[in-house]
């Protein structure tokens, strides 16, 4: 296999806080976690409530400072490179849980859009506006959204927008953090479909963190499982969910009501019966 | 697999713990006024779980809410409601206070914000004791220890005495259920008491009313968004979509033969974990989002 | 928006708003509204109540009373504006610095603050005339050094409100520089609380500024303020109470209708009131 395209190495968080005195250092968020994501394709990381699936995905953004260890991208130590700021946004791009909070209230969508190729002073000021109306369409916007602010629009359009400026600068990599988790079965399912069309078209490498295993399972080549802090047992999509190697990833699964699996064993059930 | 009938067991001279009837409704809204629940009628009958399954904007959550009669003021309320027979739209509030708690109790989906941070658990568990039955608090509050073990919080001494901060997620909302429990009602509404849980705690907590209801009888309104939890633990199910139910059924007939397009829209955009790479089936039902 | 007006709650916005706008049309066009100048003697007409040519009444000096309080008012207007601008300017800016770099940033300016916010705001201003000299100009920045603190405390919660919102990550995750996400993403979202906070502080700046003349430490006689004329006033209180009730209510009415447009705007501008 080629090289990872990224390379996250015993990384650690613990937020400690500092006093004028004295520092006190927490618990770990994230304790000695390692992984590598390969170039085309979806690492999901699972994990309930305080596993440090969403403090892994920040750290990994460069968003939060690791206690220990590194990540990686493209071979470059993000902590280590003088020049993050300019080149990592056009190598990596994320998408966040709430679409509520993804947006500044005060800006029209186009200037949202228009933002990451403003700082990145990419083309012409005709080519950026070109670039706008592409991405709007690519994830099924009409142009007119342009002009709306952020709370003209549904949950599920503000989720469309967050894909459409996490590929504005064409990145290799995108991180997705919960994006669905907000959003109604029947427009979560589109935006999956979106997610993954996008993924497709783009040959995309993502992260996709998740506490919906269902979710998970149809979004990932790959699956992570986090519990406290720790990576508990990693592997394919297809491994992790029929063949788990741990107590902890069998529970998971078996505490997940999937409506089809529960009605046909209904079915089973009274079927034997009579 | 031929059958896909659904009878609900008939009930022959008994009377619905719930029973509405017509329910409209509406908030005013500027000049016009909203229609958020629109001429629904649903039961639920003695021991029965039944399940309101809608997404947001569906009215589940006004209609649970107009059974416990906690609407706004200012909203416009049409049609009957009846709990054991009585009807509850005509009731004074006094009278309504006292019904509260005593026959029907509210779970809602926010366990952390229903409970007071300033109140040791144990007295909030207490309390519908000795505000309804007049029990001493000594009493009331051996009774609660007792509720807050029988919901399956270990060590309820201790954890009596506790503040609801100091509890987890999962044992304050078995907490707001023991405080439910606490006068042996006859209808428990719930609305998405597992929404804000891990799956492993939803687990416990769908065993626990699943529990209740097997051991107490008591009926049980269950208002959600998750289907899983649905054919988890409900026996009857109603489907609603922008303030109307759309079907009703059993589990059983509403996963396999579902009549109405939503629901089947529903069910094909649910992801489910037993279909492998299950790419959600062309939605031809496409909502505009 | 106009058809959901909440009459009742607006009509005290628009009464604030009036009474603001009599102040200021009155301290911007004193020279045309004044019946009389201001530093104009007339011995003859000394201590005279209320009449057709003085409405107000005339000075232990004869000068016309009304005139002298609208000069005031231009006094405390400018005293105000300047010191409240002096006070958001430097409160928002050591508050956004102080919430968005945290840490040591956060620690020292923060410290800092509390510090100067540990004095009485009268015995502070009065201890930073003394030692800066007691003009006009400096009564503007004792004033507003006085409300540093305050708008400082208030930018860095809402900065620190803001900072939890997801659009700052994103504007990370897109490369924004810190001056671009402060300037563009941070302060048009917080300059409403601000704005607010600065029509209360217009009132309360305009008090402090009577105060420090009262004192004998803002405006210097001749020169009116309705400190200095309230000092005046004092002496008189049995012969001439208008000298003292004049200034009293225009500094009554400036107080109100600044406490009133400010309680408005916070209404209007509270997202969860809207719609």
């Amino acid at each position: 296999m080629s090289d990872p395209i990224i390379r996250v190495s015993k990384l650690s968080k613990s937020f400690g806080h500092n006093g004028l005195f004295v520092g006190r250092q927490g618990p770990l968020a994230v304790n000695n976690v390692s992984f590598d994501v390969y170039a085309g394709e979806t690492l999901g990381i699972v994990g309930e409530s305080g596993s440090g699936k969403s403090t892994l995905l920040r750290m990994i953004l460069r968003l939060i400072r690791p206690t220990a260890g590194t990540v990686h991208l493209k071979g470059r130590d993000i902590w280590a490179m003088s020049d993050a700021r300019r080149t990592l946004p056009r190598d990596m791009q994320a998408i966040f849980q709430d679409p509520a909070s993804s947006f500044n209230p005060r800006q029209t969508i186009n200037a949202i859009l228009t933002a990451p190729l403003d700082v990145h002073d990419v083309g012409t000021r005709s080519t950026r506006r070109e670039a706008v109306a592409e991405s709007l369409e690519r994830v099924g916007l009409s142009l007119d959204m342009a002009k709306r602010l952020p709370h003209q629009l549904s949950g599920g359009q503000k989720q469309r927008v967050a894909i459409a400026r996490a590929i504005l600068l064409k990145p290799a990599v995108v991180l997705a953090d919960e994006p669905t988790s907000s959003l109604d079965v029947s427009v979560q399912a589109q935006v999956l479909k979106l997610f993954l069309q996008t993924k497709q078209d783009l040959n995309l490498t993502m992260v996709f963190v998740s506490h919906n295993l269902a979710v998970i399972r149809q979004v990932s080549d790959r699956v992570a499982v986090m519990r406290g802090g720790e990576l508990v047992e990693s592997g394919s999509a297809a491994d992790i969910f029929e063949r788990p190697q741990t107590d902890y990833t069998r529970d998971l699964i078996a505490a997940v009501p999937d409506p089809f699996a529960i009605v046909s064993r209904h079915m089973s059930q009274q079927g034997s019966a009579s | 697999m031929t059958d896909v009938s659904d009878a609900r067991p008939h009930r022959a001279g008994e009377t619905p713990t719930l029973a509405i009837r017509d329910l409209v409704v509406e908030f005013p809204k500027r000049h016009e006024s909203v229609r958020v629940v629109d001429r629904i009628s649903l039961d639920v009958w003695p021991c029965e779980i039944v399940g309101i399954i809608g997404e947001s904007g569906s009215g589940k959550t006004v209609t649970a809410l107009s059974a416990l009669r906690m609407l706004p003021k200012r909203s416009r309320i049409f049609g009957s409601i009846a709990l054991g027979g009585r009807p509850l739209l005509d009731l004074d509030d006094r009278s309504m206070r006292q019904l509260r708690g005593d026959r029907l109790a509210f779970i809602p989906q926010d366990a952390m914000r229903a409970l007071n941070p300033t109140l040791r658990v144990g007295m909030q568990v207490g309390e519908p004791l000795t505000l309804h039955k007049h029990t001493p608090w000594r009493r009331a509050l051996d009774k609660a220890t007792d509720l807050l073990g029988s919901v399956g919080i270990r060590e309820p001494q201790t954890r009596m005495r506790q503040y609801p901060h100091e509890f987890s997620g999962g044992m304050q909302q078995r907490a707001m259920i023991a405080m439910g429990l606490a006068l042996e009602p006859e209808l428990l509404i719930a609305d998405e008491p597992t929404t804000a849980l891990d799956v492993t705690v939803q687990a416990q907590v769908l065993r626990l009313l699943k529990a209740i209801r097997d051991d107490k009888n008591t009926a049980i309104l269950f208002i959600t968004h998750d289907l899983g939890v649905v054919a988890e633990l409900c026996d009857w199910v109603y489907v609603m979509h922008r303030g109307r139910i759309v079907e009703d059924g059993s589990i059983r007939r509403i996963f396999t033969a579902p009549r109405d397009d939503y629901t089947r829209m529903l069910l094909a955009a649910t992801p489910s974990l037993s279909h492998a790479a299950n790419v959600p089936p062309s939605l031809a039902a496409e909502v505009h989002t | 928006m106009t058809a959901g007006l909440n009459w009742p709650r607006y009509r005290l916005v628009f009464l604030g708003g009036a009474l603001v706008t009599l102040v200021l049309l009155a301290a911007i066009f004193a020279n045309w509204v004044a019946p009389y100048s201001p530093l104009d003697l007339d011995v003859v007409q000394m201590l005279q109540g209320p009449s057709h040519d003085h409405w107000l009444g005339t000075d232990e000096l004869g000068r016309d009373v009304l005139s002298r309080a609208i000069f005031a008012a231009r006094v405390s207007m400018e005293v105000a504006f300047v010191a409240v601008s002096v006070g958001l300017v430097g409160g928002t800016l050591v508050g956004l610095v102080a919430a968005y770099f945290g840490g040591w940033a956060d620690l020292v300016l923060m410290r800092a603050m509390e510090v100067l916010f540990s004095f009485p705001a009268i015995l502070l201003a009065v201890v930073l005339m003394a030692s800066l000299g007691t003009n006009v100009l400096n009564a503007m920045i004792a004033i507003g050094i006085v409300f540093i603190p305050g708008f400082s405390r208030l930018a860095r919660a809402s900065t620190q409100a803001v900072l939890r919102q997801s659009y700052v990550e994103a504007a990370r995750t897109i490369g924004m520089s810190d001056a671009r996400i402060i300037f563009r993403e941070i302060l048009p979202n917080i300059v409403s609380t601000l704005i607010v906070e600065a029509a209360v502080a217009f009132a309360y700046a305009v008090l402090l500024e009577s105060a420090l003349s009262f004192l004998g430490l803002g405006a210097q006689p001749p020169d009116p303020s309705w400190g200095n004329m309230l000092n005046t006033g004092r002496g008189f209180l049995a012969q001439a109470p208008w000298l003292s009730l004049v200034p009293g209510m225009a500094m009554f009415l400036c107080v109100l209708g600044f406490n009133l447009l400010g309680d408005g705007l916070r209404d209007i501008f509270d997202p969860h009131l809207r719609d």
